[in-house]
């Protein structure tokens, strides 16, 4: 996906300037930076919620091109929790992830088998198959969240944008949010996530950092380049040290 | 929920409904009756059946408009009443009445009047939305809808100013009224909910796709404004078809939808059929109840439904089911 001189606007204001990044193809990209950077709003931008101008081009093909339908087969996008959990949800888990089906059905919108298959699939990988008929207003932080990346799961789109997926998931079911990420990237699908973890932020394949609209830096998150700038960015405040294979992020 | 159950649920409220029509049948200003046999053919058929009907037709319009708002605006206290639309409904009713002749009571004024609420209900609700900034708030809707239901029933008060000799027809639809609905009238409504059922139904995928946020919805290709405001319209055709006939009921459009809430079991085109078929028991029960308290006497059934409707209002309120987001 490459996108360029991307603006995205909330209102009247201007929250992304011409932005031009790659993300690359069947990889991990995490964006990173500090609150008020305009993470979200470049998912959302991406995700057609927000008004963007610029372009956002997907194998050549401008996104501003494709039809609503098409295009919601190709992107699909996890709100924050506090965005998703609606007071008034009168849904059952089964049904809300039912919803991820709706780029795939006719007008009238009645499930398929295939629909039913699909829905069974997502519940088993995020282990809320237990949950299937119950309401959604009546589950946890953490379990709302894995019935929401369930219903991400749904619409089977190759590229998955996800906003601070780990919110009120608690250490285990992160864990198992990591290893279904290895999953969904061993399909080849695109993932690009916003989040505020960065020791998970560092175990994707590709950083991009935001800090005030703009473009901070982007690159390998492996590289110390990549790591130098992520202490930029957040203005020295942090440090990152090895732990065994894995990098973490400690206050400075 | 299986089809199975569904198709009980649908069965029991069906029955009901069954019972309440023939008990309208035997419920009237000469008292009970339980013998048709004795009753006059011409106050059985032309007075009470289509009464009972209409009126039941009226409560599933309401029960139909109460579940289309509560879902659209994902606002638990929203029905055609709170949100202006059936006020505007009725602007729409006076204004017709005032521009026709006293008295007149030909196809052409039912259905002018009709026109007249389908678009006094239309602009009622969005005036109310426009008054608002939108849906987002729950409060500021709501408050926008009394304000604007306010200023509709002034401008009603002021029609009745110009045309004095219609203050007692404006005052019947004021309070609200099941007793002037004929067969004409009976199959007007019948008409609109042919009409509002079914395009809701396939319109109600939005409305499930509204309840995880507008965002999310977004996102799923569906064309959100064109749909938003084509079930703004079902709304208001309902609203309006129900007004014309009846005058304004409250807590009809509130209601319903809350008291099948728990049967639904959470789908949209399930929750919307069952507040269609409670809305028409509701109002008929209602209707049953202004016509028997102090029969022979009969009090609008208006007065009925809000003191019901208010009252489980104020239930639901006390429980802590129904809260407010600013």
């Amino acid at each position: 996906m490459k996108i360029l001189d991307l603006k995205v606007y909330r209102g009247p204001c201007e929250v992304i300037s011409n932005l031009t990044i790659d993300i690359p193809k069947g990889k991990w990209t995490s964006i990173v930076g500090p609150n008020g950077a305009g993470k979200s709003s470049l998912l959302q931008g991406i995700a057609d919620i927000l008004p963007i101008t610029g372009s956002i081009t997907i194998n050549n093909v401008n996104l501003q091109d494709v039809d609503r339908k098409a295009r919601a087969k190709t992107i699909a996008w996890l709100a924050q929790n506090n965005d998703a959990a609606e007071e008034f949800s009168e849904l059952t888990v089964y049904d809300t992830v039912m919803l991820g089906r709706i780029p795939h059905q006719g007008w009238l919108h009645l499930p398929s088998s295939l629909d039913h298959e699909v829905v069974q699939e997502s519940l088993f990988k995020t282990h809320t198959q237990s949950l299937a008929s119950r309401f959604l207003h009546e589950l946890s932080g953490g379990e709302k969240q894995r019935v929401l990346l369930a219903r991400l799961l749904a619409v089977q789109a190759d590229i998955l944008l996800m906003d601070e997926p780990l919110a009120n998931l608690d250490p285990p079911h992160q864990a198992d949010w990591l290893i279904w990420q290895k999953e969904l990237l061993a399909q080849g699908k695109t993932i690009v996530t916003v989040l505020h973890e960065i020791q998970y932020a560092l175990k994707a394949d590709h950083l991009v950092m935001i800090r005030q609209g703009k473009l901070h830096f982007e690159g390998a998150s492996q590289d110390l380049a990549t790591h130098e700038a992520l202490v930029t960015l957040f203005e020295g405040r942090i440090r990152l040290e090895k732990l065994g294979n894995d990098w973490v992020c400690l206050p400075a | 929920m299986s089809n199975h159950s569904l198709s009980l649920k649908l069965l029991a409220l069906f029955a009901v409904s069954l019972v309440l029509i023939a008990l309208g049948c035997f419920f009237g200003s000469t008292g009970v009756n339980w013998n048709f046999t004795e009753v006059d053919p011409i106050i059985l058929y032309e007075i009470r059946l289509p009464r009972s009907i209409g009126a039941y037709l009226a409560g599933a319009l309401l029960g139909l408009a109460g579940a289309i708002a509560q879902g659209l605006f994902r606002n638990p206290l929203a029905d055609p009443y709170l949100l202006g639309s059936a006020s505007g409904a009725l602007l729409g009713v006076g204004i017709i009445l005032c521009l026709s002749y006293a008295g007149e009571d030909s196809l052409t004024t039912l259905i002018g009047m009709n026109g007249g609420a389908f678009a006094g209900a239309l602009l009622g609700v969005l005036a109310a939305l426009l008054l608002a900034g939108g849906y987002k708030s729950s409060l500021r809707l709501l408050l926008s809808g009394v304000v604007i239901g306010v200023i509709f029933s002034a401008a009603n008060a002021l029609l009745t100013f110009v045309r004095p000799d219609l203050y007692q027809s404006l005052q019947s639809f004021m309070l609200g009224n099941t007793s002037l609905i004929n067969w004409n009238a009976t199959v007007l409504m019948a008409l609109a909910l042919c009409l509002c059922v079914p395009i809701t139904l396939l319109l109600s995928p939005v409305l499930s796709a509204l309840s995880l946020g507008e965002n999310t919805a977004r996102t799923l290709g569906l064309p959100l404004d064109l749909l938003r405001l084509l079930l703004i319209g079902v709304l208001a055709l309902a609203t309006g078809f129900a007004v014309a006939q009846t005058g304004l009921i409250a807590f009809v459009g509130l209601a319903a939808p809350h008291l099948v809430r728990h049967l639904s079991g959470g789908r949209q085109r399930t929750q919307l059929l069952l507040s269609t078929i409670s809305g028409g028991i509701l109002l008929l029960g209602s209707d049953l109840l202004a016509k028997s308290i102090f029969a022979p006497l009969e009090i609008p059934v208006g007065i009925v439904t809000a003191v019901l409707g208010g009252g489980y209002l104020l239930f639901l309120l006390r429980r802590g089911q129904i809260g407010i987001r600013k």
